[in-house]
C-alpha cells in the first residue's frame, strides 16, 4: 500500500518548520517517528499535500532532562528512549513502564512521545499517563504557550494545537519521593491498543493515610479524563477494600464506552472499574500504604 | 509628489525546499545505493523493488506482523536497531546503515541466529523468519541474555501464523548462548 502522492520537506530548523506550517495549514502533516501518520496514510484516512518530516529536528527536540522539581522531554524522544531511561526509572517511573507497553519492539523504536500526544488517539497511552501527571506541554507558534495536558485534549485525534503550531516539549512535575504509581492497561492481544487503560499516582502521608491521588483513565471515553469523584473520595482517607471497590466504581462513572471488536460497552464499562481497583491497589502497595481488609460478620 | 512606497521584504524562502522527489543514499548489507525516488516510497519496497533484496517480507503491511523487520544503523543512539520497514519512508533513513537477512551469513556461514532457527525447527512455512531473526537480532544486541518472558516480549511484534512460537523461542535463545560464548554480534 503506497500513501497518497505527497511534496516533502526535512527542515533542520523549528522557525523554518514553522515557517512552513504557516504556509501550507492543514495541508501539511507534521511526520515525527511516523508510527501513527505513516498507517493512515497507507489506508487513505489522510492523504498531506506536504509531509514536513522532523527528522533533522531530533538533536535538537529528542532528550530527556532532570530538572529539581520537573523532567523535561523533548517530543522527538523515542518510547524506547523513555523504556531505557534510568533517570526517569528513577524520578517517574510510572513514564517507563507505559513506554514499556506502548506498541511492541520495532514501534518503540521509532515512534514519539510527542508524535503520539499530538495524534491524540482516544486509545493512546500516553495522554492518559499525562493526564494522571500533572503535565504541561509546550507549543511553538507565532508565540510560545504552555498547555495544561487537562486542556491538551479536545476530542478523537483533536487537540489544542493550531494547524501553525508545534509541541516541542513536555513537562512532568516530579511526584514526591516515596510515592507509588500503576500503569494498568488492557489488551485483547501484545501490542494492540488498550481496551481501558488507567494511572495512578497515590502520595502517602506518612502515617498510612493517602496525602494525595490522582487517577487518569483512557481509551473508554472521546479524550482521557481524571477521576476526580474518586480522588477526592481517597484523598486524607486510611483505605480499606470497601473504599477502593467504591472509589473504582465512582472512577468508571464518567465511561461512556461504545462497543466495538474490543469489547461491548457493558464490558469495558465493568472493565474500567476492575483496572481502576488494580491499579489503586498496586499504586497503594508502591506507596507503602496498606489496605485494610474490611471483615464482614 | 506621491510617496514612494518602501520596498515590501520578500519573504525569506524556507531553508529547505519542498521536494516531489528525494534522494536516498544508503548502505544496505556493506554495499552503497544511490537512488532518486518519490518521497512517499516505502523503506520495504525500496529495498525489494528498488534494490532487488527480496529477503525482507510484506505480511500485513500495516505495522503489525513484523514480516518487514530490518535493522538501522544510528536511528538514535550509534546502535543497529529493529524497525518495521512497511512503516518507515525510505527517505527517513536517507543516510543511514541498514542490514537485512542477506546480510547476515558471512563468507557462506549462517550467523548463529539462521543456524539456531534451522536446528530448532523454528521455521514451518519460513514467511515470518526474516522479520523473526532481526527482530531477535535487534532484541539479543540490546539485552544478550534474556529470560524467556523478555524473548516472547521482544518478538510480540511479529506473527507467526503457523504459530510456531515455542520452536522459535527456543532457537532465539540456544542463539543467543552461542552469541554469548563466541561473542558474536552481528
Amino acid at each position: 500500500m503506497y500513501p497518497r502522492k505527497f511534496s516533502y520537506v526535512a527542515p533542520s530548523r523549528v522557525e523554518d518548520v514553522l515557517r512552513l506550517l504557516k504556509r501550507y495549514g492543514d495541508e501539511a502533516k507534521l511526520l515525527a517517528g511516523g508510527h501513527s501518520l505513516l498507517p493512515m496514510m497507507k489506508l487513505r484516512i489522510v492523504g498531506p499535500r506536504v509531509v514536513i518530516d522532523l527528522k533533522n529536528l531530533r538533536d535538537r527536540l529528542a532528550y530527556i532532562r532532570d530538572g529539581a522539581r520537573a523532567v523535561r522531554i523533548g517530543a522527538l524522544t523515542t518510547h524506547a528512549e523513555i523504556e531505557f531511561s534510568d533517570m526517569l526509572k528513577r524520578e517517574v517511573p510510572l513514564l517507563p513502564e507505559v513506554a514499556r507497553w506502548v506498541g511492541d519492539m520495532q514501534v518503540r523504536n521509532m515512534g514519539t512521545v510527542g508524535g503520539s500526544l499530538a495524534h491524540a488517539d482516544p486509545a493512546a497511552d500516553w495522554p492518559v499517563a499525562m493526564l494522571a501527571l500533572n503535565a504541561t506541554f509546550t507549543v511553538q507558534g507565532a508565540r510560545k504557550r504552555a498547555v495544561p495536558a487537562s486542556k491538551f485534549f479536545k476530542g478523537p485525534f483533536t487537540t489544542a494545537l493550531k494547524p501553525s503550531e508545534l509541541l516541542t516539549e513536555i513537562t512532568v512535575p516530579k511526584p514526591p519521593k516515596g510515592h507509588g504509581w500503576s500503569w494498568k492497561k488492557f489488551e485483547r492481544k501484545a501490542g494492540d491498543f488498550a481496551t481501558v487503560n488507567v494511572a495512578v499516582i497515590a502520595v502517602p502521608d506518612g502515617r498510612g493515610q493517602i496525602r494525595d491521588v490522582s487517577i487518569a483513565v483512557g481509551s473508554v471515553n472521546p479524550v482521557p479524563y481524571r477521576a476526580a469523584g474518586a480522588e477526592k473520595m481517597l484523598r486524607g482517607k486510611r483505605p480499606d477494600a470497601e473504599l477502593l471497590k467504591a472509589a473504582a466504581e465512582a472512577a468508571a462513572e464518567p465511561a461512556e464506552p461504545t462497543s466495538d471488536l474490543r469489547g461491548s460497552a457493558e464490558y469495558k464499562k465493568w472493565l474500567t472499574r476492575v483496572m481502576v481497583r488494580r491499579a489503586l491497589e498496586e499504586a497503594l502497595s508502591r506507596a507503602g500504604i496498606s489496605v485494610e481488609v474490611v471483615q464482614h460478620a | 509628489m506621491p510617496r514612494r512606497r518602501a520596498q515590501r521584504p520578500r519573504p525569506r524562502p524556507a531553508a529547505e525546499a519542498v521536494l516531489d522527489t528525494v534522494p536516498v543514499r544508503v548502505k544496505i548489507n556493506g554495499v552503497e545505493y544511490s537512488h532518486t525516488v518519490e518521497p512517499r516510497l516505502l523503506l520495504v519496497n525500496y529495498i525489494r523493488d528498488v534494490v532487488g533484496l527480496t529477503g525482507t517480507h510484506i505480511g500485513c503491511d500495516t505495522s503489525h506482523c513484523g514480516a518487514c523487520t530490518v535493522l538501522v544503523k544510528g536511528l538514535w543512539g550509534d546502535g543497529w536497531m529493529a524497525v518495521k520497514s512497511c512503516t518507515l519512508l525510505a527517505t527517513q533513513v536517507d543516510g543511514k546503515e541498514i542490514l537485512t537477512i542477506e546480510g547476515l551469513a558471512k563468507n557462506g556461514e549462517l550467523h548463529p541466529l539462521q543456524r539456531a532457527f534451522w536446528e530448532n525447527h523454528g521455521l514451518q512455512c519460513g514467511f515470518c523468519t526474516p522479520g523473526m531473526i532481526m527482530a531477535a537480532l535487534g532484541l539479543l544486541l540490546r539485552n544478550p541474555s534474556p529470560t524467556r518472558e523478555e524473548i516472547k516480549w521482544g518478538i510480540s511484534g511479529n506473527l507467526c501464523r503457523c504459530t510456531g512460537y515455542v520452536n522459535i523461542i527456543k532457537s532465539i535463545e540456544a542463539a543467543a548462548k552461542e552469541m554469548r560464548e563466541k561473542g558474536i554480534t552481528i
